[in-house]
């Protein structure tokens, strides 16, 4: 016999519980939902493009009764539950029907606070909350001309301005001077107003309403200075209240909202909150990024999972008006121990500030220019020290090396057929189509459905602000702490702390360990864990070849048509005539029908056929040479100048320097693919300003520059430190590469690696800890002691001999 | 005329792990999952073509090693949102012995 769960509220966050149950337990429960509007589930937050007559309800539905049928779901519409008897496990509908219930979750939501003043009943006085209120205002438009918005939060300015697009005269009345003064100080509030006005808006500031005055109808609204203004319609939009009636009368502990705990439960252990009726740590929310998340955790404590709980949610927000970008998060307000850091471009409708603590951001207002919006939260929610970059924080994350989209402010004007994703090709217009048309909520959400920031991840920023100014105030944004994949909800550190620290050796003692949710992982999961055993236990962990991604299984790097290309090492790219003969011969041997220099200075052989790849490799091994490296994460290359071998304005010997950093670092398996230059001179020929670690000679010795990259985001190297030898070059790059090794995420290069953490920190374990840092380079030669081992000679030899052979030849 | 033909047997492909089968129609990927399931796809994503016996295998589904879509097992079918399907052959497993209908 399966449990009943009965769900009371058929909204956006009852209904995400149960779509996160389904995915964790589909068959556990016997559920029925019951929802007092005719409606299945639709998306509230589209009310606005309703409104607008942008849209049709039928549009904004996310679940369809089909969905309630084929997931065995029992709906009932229109039917408001009246009761709760906690003794008898039931609840009750107005039509006196009983529902037995084992486990029950509330998920009423809120209502529009109506202000309780004379005539507030009247015909014609609304809230701005579900369809039929729209409706409402739609059906007011198509009738009457004189429209009055009580609130000039965010609620209203949205009601507003859609009441503008139905072509009503429309006039909002604050209570305060200043537009959304819960998010935006007195000079973004004045650009907002000014803009607004621009659109038709009108505005009555710090007038009090007293009364509403009419027979049946509204037909006027007063003010507490005796002004008094005429209106056919009045929408209240001055906050929210919790739906708590029903839980109060069932004596379930309520405030403000129901009281929950962090799994979501309240005071009666059967029964849940979620969502706007929710009152958590004190905190009520009404955005549905944190309903969402509230949702993932129900779901989790319900499928008796139990290992995820509900820490409260930082919010941002997002006006959604078209044509206005505005972002807020956090504090605004300038305090006694915070400092503001402000531009302001009039001419170009700009504002921007940061409000910072102790060296991290507490806050952004942005207004005209939204692009950095969801970087300067990130930053905030991770407590990224931003000191290294104070001084360009304001010209935002492009003017410290992201040189993909610097032309892209101004989201809300993009044209719909502006290409974002230049990988895939898809353009705006696609984008929140798709948000639109799937009801999609985050920036996962939308790389799974479209694509875009699914390749390269650049314009992931762009896609995010084309979210946020799509769903307004109510995109989810990435959440702060990011589990490894769908498999699992710890993050990557935790992962490699459990394993240092239970001394878990293999991939299935981690996965039973930690609870995996998958039988055997996925491909995100697999190859990660593979990568923290083979760093944590080096020569004792024995490599999973099922767990790397092709290239790294056969060693060899997969191309477009199936065939593979193969890069011979190369070191410090030095070659002579008897390698290149050697190299020459082979390519007619085996008909390579292409060859090419690559970017790291080696020669790469391209469209060889799989099982051609270890009589290639016997080959090159005869003529002295082994696996290049070129297709892992790992040490690739390391890319040298001529140097003072010829060149008349070398400093110093740079061939020499790269060989034997090839050397010492060849075959280390890292978090992710790793790249060194050496230069001998400060005219860096060799580029080693934007390599993971590069190396310029100078007169006096070496600087060593760290956390370069020339991919998809350019970012120059930080100085590290200028030293003397060669063998302090040697020692500070392995300690740099064990850093990195030991405690970056895997597929974190460098560059971001850094960002997170910050130069201080490395240059703190790097300089200032002089044994730790020969502590670290101590550990980087003793796991080069089983990493120094060419694949390809071992599969020459025969090991893993299946990959290269199939498995039987059907002839006829 | 099609027909049931030995291929081989399940311990010569590694678990989590594929191995591909010649014919006159084209490669077939032969698959056995972590629970030593068997299974027979057109070495082919429908995507765009990618050697799916090259993925990674994981639970019922493998993810081919050019775009990463991720492509059921026994049906050929990728997983949502992405859409396609890729053919799928009969297999029978007889005391370890595996026998593929082409």
């Amino acid at each position: 016999m399966k449990e009943k769960l009965v769900l009371i509220g058929n909204g956006m966050a009852g209904i995400r519980t149960l779509e996160e149950l389904l995915k964790l337990a589909p068959e556990m429960y016997e559920i029925t939902v019951f929802g007092d509007e005719p409606h299945g589930n639709y998306n509230r937050i589209m009310l606005s493009p309703v409104l607008a007559a942008e849209k049709t309800i039928d549009d904004i539905i996310l679940n369809d009764r089909q969905w309630y049928a084929d997931n065995n779901i029992t709906l009932h519409t229109s039917k408001r539950i009246t009761r709760i008897n906690r003794g008898r496990r039931t609840v009750t509908a107005e039509d006196g029907s009983e529902t037995v219930y084992d486990r029950l979750i509330i998920s009423t939501g809120s209502s529009p606070f109506i202000i309780p003043i004379p005539g507030s009943e009247l015909e014609g006085v609304i809230g701005f909350r579900d369809i039929q209120d729209v409706n409402e205002m739609l059906d007011a438009a198509s009738k009457y001309k004189k429209a009055v918005v009580i609130g000039g939060g965010l609620l209203g300015l949205e009601a507003a301005d859609g009441l503008v697009k139905q072509g009503m005269d429309v006039t909002v009345v604050h209570l305060v001077e200043t537009l959304m003064e819960q998010q935006l100080d007195s000079a973004a509030g004045a650009l907002l107003k000014s803009s607004l006005e621009e659109r038709g808006l009108k505005f009555l500031m710090e007038h009090k309403t007293e009364a509403l005055l009419g027979d049946r109808r509204v037909q006027h609204v007063c003010f507490s200075n005796g002004l008094q203004i005429p209106a056919d319609l009045v929408v209240m939009a001055v906050g929210i209240r919790p739906n708590i009636e029903l839980a109060e009368s069932a004596g379930i502990h309520s405030e403000r909202g129901i009281v929950v705990n962090d799994t979501m439960q309240t005071y009666d252990p059967r029964i849940y909150a979620v969502g706007e009726c929710a009152q958590h740590r004190n905190i009520t929310y009404g955005l549905v990024a944190p309903l969402f998340e509230q949702a993932k955790v129900c779901a989790n404590q319900l499928a008796q999972l139990g290992i995820s709980y509900y820490k409260g949610s930082t919010t941002s927000t997002k006006l959604k008006v078209n044509g206005i970008d505005l972002f807020s998060a956090g504090e605004f307000q300038k305090s006694d121990d915070t400092e503001e850091l402000l531009y302001q471009d009039p001419g170009r409708g700009v504002y921007k500030k940061i409000v910072i603590r102790n060296s991290r951001i507490v806050g952004s207002l942005l207004y005209g220019d939204t692009i950095d919006g969801p970087w300067y939260f990130q930053l905030m929610r991770d407590g990224i020290d931003i000191s290294e970059m104070r001084e360009r924080l304001l010209f935002g994350q492009v003017s410290i090396g992201d040189s993909g989209h610097s032309a892209t402010d101004h989201i809300a004007s993009m044209p719909d057929d502006t290409e974002v994703c230049g990988c895939n090709g898809v353009c705006k217009g696609d984008i929140v189509n798709a948000i639109i048309d799937k009801g999609l909520f985050t920036l996962d959400e939308v790389k799974l459905h479209t694509k875009a920031a699914a390749s390269c991840g650049s314009c992931a920023g762009v896609v995010e602000q084309i979210l946020a100014s799509t769903v307004g105030a109510d995109f989810a944004v990435s959440p702060a702490k990011r589990p490894i994949c769908n498999c699992t909800e710890y993050t990557h550190d935790e992962a490699r702390s459990t394993i240092a620290k239970y001394e878990l050796k293999d991939i299935r003692a981690v996965m039973d360990f930690m609870e995996w949710k998958t039988p055997d992982g996925c491909n995100r999961c697999r190859p990660a864990l593979n990568y923290y055993l083979l760093c944590a236990w080096p020569g004792e962990y024995v490599d999973d070849s099922r767990s790397r991604f092709i290239n790294e299984r056969v060693h060899a790097n997969i191309q477009k048509d199936g065939t593979y290309s193969v890069i011979p090492q190369m070191k410090g790219g030095m070659t002579n005539a008897a390698e290149l003969r050697a190299i020459a011969d082979i390519a007619d041997k085996y008909s390579v029908p292409e060859m090419k220099v690559t970017g790291g200075q080696r020669i790469d052989l391209f469209g060889l056929k799989k099982e051609q790849l270890p009589e290639i490799w016997a080959d090159l091994n005869a003529a002295g040479m082994i696996s290049g490296h070129a297709y892992g994460k790992s040490l690739r290359t390391v890319k040298s100048c001529i140097g003072s071998r010829w060149c008349r304005f070398g400093t110093q010997d740079s061939v020499t320097m790269a060989v034997k950093l090839e050397e010492m670092s060849w075959g280390s398996w890292m978090p992710h693919k790793f790249k060194m230059a050496v230069s001998g001179c400060p005219r860096n020929c060799a580029e080693a300003t934007i390599k993971d670690l590069g190396v310029v000679g100078i007169d006096s010795g070496w600087e060593l520059h760290i956390g370069g990259n020339g991919g998809v985001k350019v970012r120059a190297t930080d100085l590290l430190c200028k030293v003397q030898t060669q063998q302090e070059v040697l020692e500070y790059a392995a300690a740099f590469m064990q850093l990195y090794r030991e405690e970056a995420h895997y597929l974190d290069r460098t560059a971001p690696w850094i960002e997170r953490v910050g130069l201080t920190y490395i240059k703190q374990r790097l300089i200032e800890d002089g044994d730790g840092r020969a502590a670290l380079a101590e550990r980087f030669y003793q796991s080069q002691k089983y990493a120094q081992i060419d694949p390809w000679r071992e599969r020459v030899e025969g090991k893993e001999a299946h990959e290269f052979t199939p498995m039987i030849e059907i002839v006829d | 005329m099609s027909d049931w033909i030995e291929i081989g047997h399940i311990e010569d492909i590694p678990r989590l792990g594929s191995r591909v089968v010649k014919t006159k129609e084209g490669d077939i990927a032969i698959f056995r999952t972590g629970q030593d399931k068997i299974h027979a796809l057109l070495d082919s994503c429908p995507h765009k073509g990618g050697p799916l016996s090259q993925g990674l295998v994981h639970g019922d589904q493998v993810t081919c090693p050019l775009h990463d879509w991720k492509i059921q097992l026994a049906s050929g079918e990728a997983i949502a949102p992405d859409e396609g399907c890729t053919r799928s052959f009969r297999i029978r497993v007889k005391e370890g012995t595996i026998f593929l209908m082409v």
